[in-house]
């Protein structure tokens, strides 16, 4: 993990215009935050792709549906709490009933939207989204797992939901590094506890290794970027292997990662998962950071776990 | 097999018609009243507008329509039907299990079916995709997108209606089945929608009137539409809501009910008798 921080979200802007240049069906919706969701680097490129839809994240959906049809890759983005909320009428039934090649790019997930609120902070996009038939559903930890993520979004033949963030977090891999979709990212060998994690508290997890390191407690991380369709055989085999399981996500505990984990186990190998994430209320206002440890899912919380429970 | 003959029209709405009955009493489930109030537009749409090949269902150069009330599929399925996309016997097998004819059309289960549509206020938006998209490719195809009276009372429209316009859909032709009745009574009723011409023309659109039962004003309109130049067209049609059957005519309970046996051999004899 590197000192250098970036946010999902910039590095989803770049990444779209490197990948309209290479593949010229690519079109871009928005709802009235290209400048926040950082599409307006591809608008800038290529006006003639790019749609803003104004304040109207339902006909953003919906045009982005019919451009489909018409043999365009649309990607469709605006704040996580339009798109999978005020939109997800018509994600449920223009998009994935008919199984159309939207890739809806939510920016502004979570709690870590900061100051904005709880109006403004989607915790339940998870949730929603995995619970649709035929969409696949993504969630990146950093600048390298975004920009493969955006580009190879674009070879599914299908929808897609990808999870992006405001807040800078650190950048964890190098450009050698290999993704697969649904494959998740083991990183450590340690045997006392598996810390699954997605998006803005994979870096946490890792902070959280890195220092119970020091203090001789060996864990892996293991990056979940593809929630649906969920890597089973890597959540089974590390709850097999390690003595404790913890969730960490920002987002609801209700339906989330920390489900969609528990899900698995429950059904193929009985373990006790503890899940740190967003504990059935609203967030608020305040800086990302103070956010994060308000609501327990910093590296902190992860390692208080970790010495309060049995090991 | 472009019919411009006006008697010859007539009776192929009555065919179309035969199909939507026959389609609704099957399984006894669907919705006769919007079917009908729409039949003749739908006719003359897929009869004489619309510029498809029932051989090659996906072909890229063609014209595209979105039913965004979808719940009246039966006049899709029966247009569909009667133009050689599947064989006609198919629509007795209308909402049936074993059926691809979904109660709301279904893109991928049935052939020539160009949008899904079902929940209502969605459809305007993706005929604007398939519109923009036409643009950017320069196609010469048009998208037609039939909406309900009722049905725009939906926000959607109105945020779609704005696409429409901002963009200059001149490939775009909306059509407002005014049959002024929904579920739950009529439109005045249950949340007036009106003035419809106005609102259409106050969102950038060319306002055609038309009476929706009259082959030739549809034509007509059609027509108009297809010259209008920088602005999408909205053709408001005045229509009467389970027309073609005596006992359903401006009757708000036929809206989503089947015909009883006795009901159907009454209507498929107004219709002429069975094919």
């Amino acid at each position: 993990m590197k000192e250098e921080k970036k946010a999902t979200r910039q590095s989803y802007g770049e990444a779209l215009a490197e990948l309209g240049r290479k593949n010229k069906d690519i079109v871009v919706l928005d709802a009235d935050l290209a400048g926040a969701t950082k599409t307006s680097i591809f608008a800038k490129e290529f006006p003639e792709r790019f749609f803003d839809i104004g304040i109207a994240e339902a006909d953003m959906i919906g045009t982005a549906a019919g451009m489909t049809t018409c043999g365009k890759i649309p990607y469709a983005s605006t704040f996580a709490v339009f798109a999978a909320g005020r939109a997800y009428d018509q994600i449920r039934n223009s998009v994935c009933y008919p199984k159309l090649n939207v890739k809806i790019c939510a920016t502004h997930s979570g709690i870590t939207v900061g100051e904005d609120g709880a109006t403004h902070q989607m915790i339940e996009d998870i949730s929603l989204m995995r619970t649709l038939p035929n969409i696949t559903v993504m969630s990146v930890s950093d600048d390298i797992q975004t920009k493969w993520a955006v580009e190879e979004i674009s070879k599914i033949k299908g929808p897609v939901y990808l999870r992006l963030g405001r807040l800078a977090t650190p950048m964890i891999y190098d450009e050698t590094q290999k993704f697969e979709i649904e494959k998740a990212i083991q990183i450590g060998e340690g045997t006392d506890a598996t810390v699954f994690a997605t998006g803005v508290t994979v870096s946490e997890a890792l902070k959280a290794k890195e220092e119970l390191e020091k203090q001789g407690i060996n864990i892996r991380v293991v990056d979940i970027h593809t929630i649906k369709p969920i890597d089973r055989e890597t959540i089974i085999r590390c709850a097999k292997e390690t003595k404790k399981l913890i969730s960490i996500e920002d987002h609801s505990i209700i339906g989330g990662l920390g489900s969609a984990i528990a899900e698995v186990l429950t059904e193929e190998y009985p373990a006790k998962l503890t899940r740190l994430g967003i504990k059935d209320t609203f967030g608020k206002s305040g800086k990302a950071e103070d956010l994060m440890k308000y609501f327990g899912i910093t590296s902190q919380d992860i390692i208080k776990e970790m010495q309060n429970g049995t090991l | 097999m472009k019919i411009t003959d006006i008697k010859e029209l007539e009776n192929k709405a009555k065919e179309v018609r035969k199909g939507i009955i026959e389609a609704v009493y099957s399984n006894k489930s669907g919705h006769p009243g919007g079917s009908l109030s729409i039949a003749d537009i739908m006719t003359v749409l897929y009869f004489n507008q619309l510029n498809i090949d029932e051989k090659n269902p996906k072909w890229e150069e063609r014209d595209r329509l979105v039913l965004s009330k979808g719940h009246c599929s039966p006049s899709l399925y029966s247009c569909l039907a009667n133009r050689g996309f599947f064989d006609v016997e198919k629509l007795k097998t209308f909402r049936n299990i074993e059926s691809n004819l979904q109660g709301h059309p279904d893109m991928n289960k049935v052939p020539g079916v160009d949008m899904t549509s079902g929940s209502l206020g969605q459809g305007l938006s993706s005929a604007n995709g398939m519109a923009i998209a036409g643009k950017m490719d320069n196609k010469n195809y048009r998208v037609y997108c039939i909406l309900g009276d009722g049905e725009i009372e939906e926000g959607q429209i109105w945020e779609a209606a704005m696409t429409a316009n901002k963009y200059k859909l001149d490939n775009l032709c909306v059509i407002v089945d005014n049959n002024n009745l929904q579920i739950d009574g009529t439109i005045e009723e249950v949340m007036s929608s009106y003035p419809i011409d106005e609102k259409f023309k106050s969102f950038g659109f060319q306002v055609i009137n038309i009476d929706g039962h009259n082959i030739q004003e549809i034509i007509d309109a059609f027509d108009v539409a297809k010259n209008v130049k920088e602005k999408p067209t909205c053709i408001i049609a005045k229509t009467i809501k389970g027309k073609g059957i005596s006992f359903m005519e401006n009757k708000a309970e036929w809206h989503g009910k089947a015909p009883s046996e006795e009901e159907y051999k009454i209507a498929m004899e107004e219709l002429g008798g069975a094919r």
